[in-house]
């Protein structure tokens, strides 16, 4: 007989505000406490500390507009943000400050998040959606410059940019970027020759969310129909679809696969978060929490396996903790 | 028979004679199946033998002409060859003339599609013969449009006529369409217009065909006249006439009536494979992931269980029911409270102390779709026969009042009584509501059965006439032993059955069932045939009988079929109903009177049908004096 599913460990309450982006920051050596960076509705940013429960520090950057990105940069103490005033921040909280240090104004009026890469010392690669509507533009952090813009072909029709992970096999190897569009298709752009590779049509209705394993080099991608697609590289670099799992409900805002790889976490719309194990893709739990729809998950960076954190933030204001999984 | 080959002179006016005389006396078959074979054969290339068939024919006298030529038509394989056959005999020749163009087209109607192929065909294939074509053409065109014959003529010589329509148009050649183009176009437009009037379907959608078919000739650019109907096989068949194939036996076929063969099957839902299951396995096939060494086995789900497909709650209380029906703006809990309200009510049969169901009836009355939902109508009818059963006199009262009322359109006031009939069944049959069998209604085949012991067949055949006008919906186990239970229907039939007959002379602004609306009434009628049916075995089905009986008489000569028709089945019912003593008693001259009316229907109503349940009736009337005879007084 199966164990009925797990409640959440806590519940965050207090942003007032629609739930868009989370992000943990728990890497660090003691006495770090360990942070979660929520980004809401109403513009602000809070940085929830995880000990006591409660938020250090209320961030407000982005003229009250949705905040729907959050990444961090090396440590909790450099953040970027995203926000709907078409501005990605960067922030410096070292020390108390909350300041943000540069602003970068991608003119883009859409919702796609961005994506950071790290790829070397003090060096980091962004991609994010340009101004034209179906161009992807690829920064290089923290200089500002332009490294490419990916340009579907005339005639492509592939529309907005939804969601992009930027990701490389090893430190050193080609950064390649996955783009998953309106139309429902994930393209792989090659970014030193600013052409597409492989393009796969995965969904007929937009990829809201995709995430890339880039040891198995198998993907995941969701969207607003019953289906999840996963897809897979192979050594051509050409992407087929390795399978397809249904849903009980339709739609899907964010998947998030566990680091370990052993998990991933999919964020409905059905108010549900959805957890299956990676290797077959076994559903494993269904959490039902929120009474809104789920918009984000990420989990937790605890260097200790046994401490890792899913987090979950919904329409309802609230953020749910999970620790599920943990023991492996 | 053995010809004389040519270079003689010969007279073959004897032959003629014999052959006239050989018609005249029945054995067209056995000699034309003879002779015309050799005929077609003779004719095919040589002249003289085609001038010797012509003689033949003209010099057959006048009073026997109709035989052959008619056995002629009928025989050939085809209008050209009737063309050699006969020749210019039908311009040269009164009788034929009159044969050929009138008799078969307008006061016959026997005949299958292929001879009027031949005829007209044969009528196409020359120029002298060519104006009587169009003279044909217009002929049938006066007699389709007139709108005495759409209603008084049967069905099946409205069909032919049609047919004869179509087939001449398709041989009707540019110039001459040019020419008589403003006649076709009047008689189209007054024709169209009789038959959309009509109550019955098949003569609507036959008129609906011909117009299209009158329409594409003449318009044939620009836009063309086009109505929605059944396509089915007889429709098909109709408008293949109107192209002309290259001559071969095309087989007749009469498709039977139509007239409640629209069940249309119930959709099979197409369940998808992972929709339930929540432990949904993966697309890949199995063998395939057993071969992986699954470290994932040490990652053990949990209960899946609740994992179900979200749905928008309905209320759960009447109460709020009739609140989000009247006010709520939210149209995804709208659309739950319609699906949901059914089932509400037929489980809280005590909730007519809290809420007025007059109330809820009159909400599902005016109830309009907001949303798009799969079967709206079926939906709203259950819902109101689930409130009429459940508080029946005050929701009954309040419906047949509205029937009568200002300001409902025919639509409603048909849902009206289609209600009445489905709750009145669902009353007088306790324990059978809820199944939705759907009734793939079978056509009534009524056969004219001898003998005496045919009573039982008859209450079968009877009651298979009357569910069948009940269209498309729940058939309770009408031959099931029931488990005995009080007859709930008896207490309320009254309520159903008296309002109803009581206002139907009184016109009002909007409605006005003795006049335009014929198709109102003929329902209404066919609804008190039904109602008394269902009325067996309570205690007010005398006084129905007699209120029945009278209003029958008062309307028995009214000019629509189907409206006859439906007085016809109130007769069955209540025959059928009414136990017999209380009808040879109560209602004996009336019964008499209606006897010698039954016998009237049965030789002179041009419809078909009616003819048939009026001899029904005669035949229950029969047996019924045979019981009562039986039975020691």
């Amino acid at each position: 007989m199966a164990l009925p599913p797990p409640d959440p460990q806590f519940v965050l309450r207090g942003t007032s505000a629609a739930v868009h982006a989370l992000h943990f920051s728990c890497g660090g050596q003691e006495p770090d406490v360990p942070v979660l960076f929520s980004g809401s509705e109403n513009g602000f940013i809070h940085v929830w500390n995880l000990k006591t429960h409660r938020v250090d520090t209320a961030l407000d950057g982005h003229g009250r507009k949705s905040v729907y990105c959050v990444e961090t940069m090396g440590g909790k103490n450099r953040l970027l943000s995203q926000g709907r005033d078409q501005r990605i921040c960067l922030w410096d909280l070292a020390e108390g400050r909350t300041s943000v240090t540069d602003a970068v104004f991608t003119e883009n009026v859409g919702f796609c998040r961005c994506s950071l890469l790290k790829v070397a010392q003090e060096r980091w690669l962004m991609a994010t959606a340009a101004k034209a509507l179906e161009e992807v533009q690829v920064l290089e952090l923290p200089s500002k410059m332009s490294v490419c813009t990916l340009k579907p072909e005339v005639g492509a029709k592939l529309g907005m940019p939804m969601c992009l992970k930027l990701w490389q096999l090893n430190c050193g190897s080609q950064p390649l970027l996955l783009a998953g569009y309106e139309d429902g298709s994930v393209v792989l752009w090659n970014l030193s020759t600013g052409k597409a590779l492989s393009q796969l049509a995965c969904h007929q209705e937009p990829v809201m969310s995709l995430d890339f394993d880039s040891e198995k080099a198998k993907g995941i991608s969701g969207s607003s129909e019953k289906v999840l697609s996963i897809w897979s590289l192979n050594e051509q670099q050409n992407l087929q679809v390795y399978k397809t799992h249904q849903l009980v409900n339709a739609g899907i805002s964010d998947i998030t696969i566990r680091p370990d790889k052993k998990i991933l976490a999919t964020a409905g719309w059905d108010h549900r978060i959805r957890i299956f194990g990676w290797k077959k893709m076994k559903p494993l739990a269904v959490l039902d929490y929120h009474t809104a729809t789920v918009h984000c998950v990420s989990f937790s960076d605890h260097k200790n396996p046994s401490e890792r954190l899913l987090a979950a933030g919904s329409k309802d204001h609230r953020i749910s903790i999970w620790s599920i999984y943990t023991q492996t | 028979v053995c010809f004389i080959p040519g270079g003689l002179d010969c007279s073959i006016s004897f032959v003629s004679h014999v052959l006239g005389k050989v018609c005249v006396h029945g054995r067209q078959k056995e000699i034309l199946s003879v002779l015309v074979p050799r005929l077609t054969d003779l004719t095919k290339s040589d002249c003289i033998w085609q001038r010797i068939c012509w003689r033949l024919i003209e010099c057959v006298p006048d009073r026997w002409m109709e035989g052959v030529v008619l056995g002629f038509v009928q025989r050939a394989p085809g209008a050209d060859i009737l063309s050699r056959l006969l020749g210019n005999l039908v311009v040269k020749n009164k009788k034929a003339q009159f044969v050929v163009t009138q008799k078969v087209l307008l006061l016959q109607y026997c005949h299958p599609t292929a001879v009027l192929q031949n005829l007209l065909g044969y009528l196409s294939l020359d120029g002298l013969r060519r104006a009587l074509l169009i003279k044909v053409l217009q002929e049938l065109l006066e007699t389709w449009g007139s709108s005495s014959a759409v209603k008084h003529s049967p069905p099946e010589q409205q069909q032919y006529i049609s047919k004869a329509i179509l087939i001449c148009l398709s041989h009707l050649k540019e110039p001459e369409i040019k020419s008589c183009r403003q006649e076709l176009l009047t008689s189209m437009m007054e024709g169209v217009k009789c038959h959309l009037d009509s109550n019955l379907p098949q003569i609507r959608r036959l008129g609906m065909i011909v117009a299209e078919s009158i329409s594409s000739k003449i318009n044939t650019d620009g836009p063309v006249l086009k109505f929605q109907y059944e396509e089915d096989d007889e429709a098909r068949e109709l408008k293949s006439l109107l192209v002309q194939t290259p001559p071969f036996c095309i087989v007749p076929s009469f498709p039977d009536d139509d007239r409640n063969e629209k069940g249309d099957a119930a959709l099979p839902l197409v369940l998808e494979s992972t929709k339930k299951s929540h432990t949904a396995a993966p697309a890949m096939p199995d063998e395939e992931l057993d071969a992986e060494l699954d470290s994932d086995d040490d990652l053990i789900p949990y209960n899946m269980s609740e994992d179900k497909e979200l749905k928008t709650k309905a209320p759960v209380y009447i109460r709020d029911c009739i609140e989000v029906l009247t006010g709520s703006e939210d149209v995804d809990k709208w659309e739950a409270t319609v699906k949901a309200l059914e089932s509400l009510v037929r489980k809280n049969p005590a909730a007519t102390r809290e809420v007025k169901y007059v109330e809820l009836a009159k909400i599902l009355l005016h109830l309009e779709e907001k949303t798009c939902i799969e079967g709206f109508a079926e939906l709203r009818q259950r819902t109101q026969v689930a409130v009429l059963t459940t508080d029946p006199i005050p929701v009954a009262k309040y419906l047949t009042s509205q029937f009568y009322s200002l300001n409902y359109s025919l639509r409603q006031r048909m849902d009206i009584l289609d209600v009445l009939v489905l709750a009145a069944q669902e009353l007088s049959y306790p324990k059978s509501y809820g199944k939705t069998k759907h009734s793939g209604a079978q056509k009534p085949c009524i056969q004219l059965l001898p003998g005496s012991d045919s009573s039982k067949d008859w209450r079968r055949i009877v009651d298979e006439r009357i569910k069948s006008k009940t269209r498309r919906f729940a058939m309770g186990q009408s031959q099931v032993e029931l488990a005995s239970g009080p007859n709930e229907f008896n207490s309320v039939a009254g309520y159903f059955f008296f309002p109803l007959i009581q206002h139907f002379d009184r016109p009002l602004t909007t409605f006005d069932l003795l006049g335009e609306d014929h198709f109102v009434l003929g329902r209404l009628v066919h609804t008190l045939a039904i109602l008394m049916y269902l009325a067996v075995n309570t205690v007010a089905v005398t006084a129905m009988g007699k209120a029945l009986l009278e209003f029958v008489w008062a309307l028995r000569f009214h000019t629509d079929s189907y409206v006859r028709q439906g007085l016809l089945s109130c007769i069955s019912s209540m025959l059928l109903s009414v136990p017999t003593e209380r009808l040879l008693e109560d209602m004996t001259e009336e019964l008499l009177e209606t006897q010698s009316w039954l016998g009237d229907v049965v030789e002179k109503d041009p419809d078909g049908d009616c003819r048939r349940l009026a001899l029904q009736n005669l035949l229950l009337m029969e047996n019924l004096k045979k019981k009562l005879k039986t039975v020691p007084s």
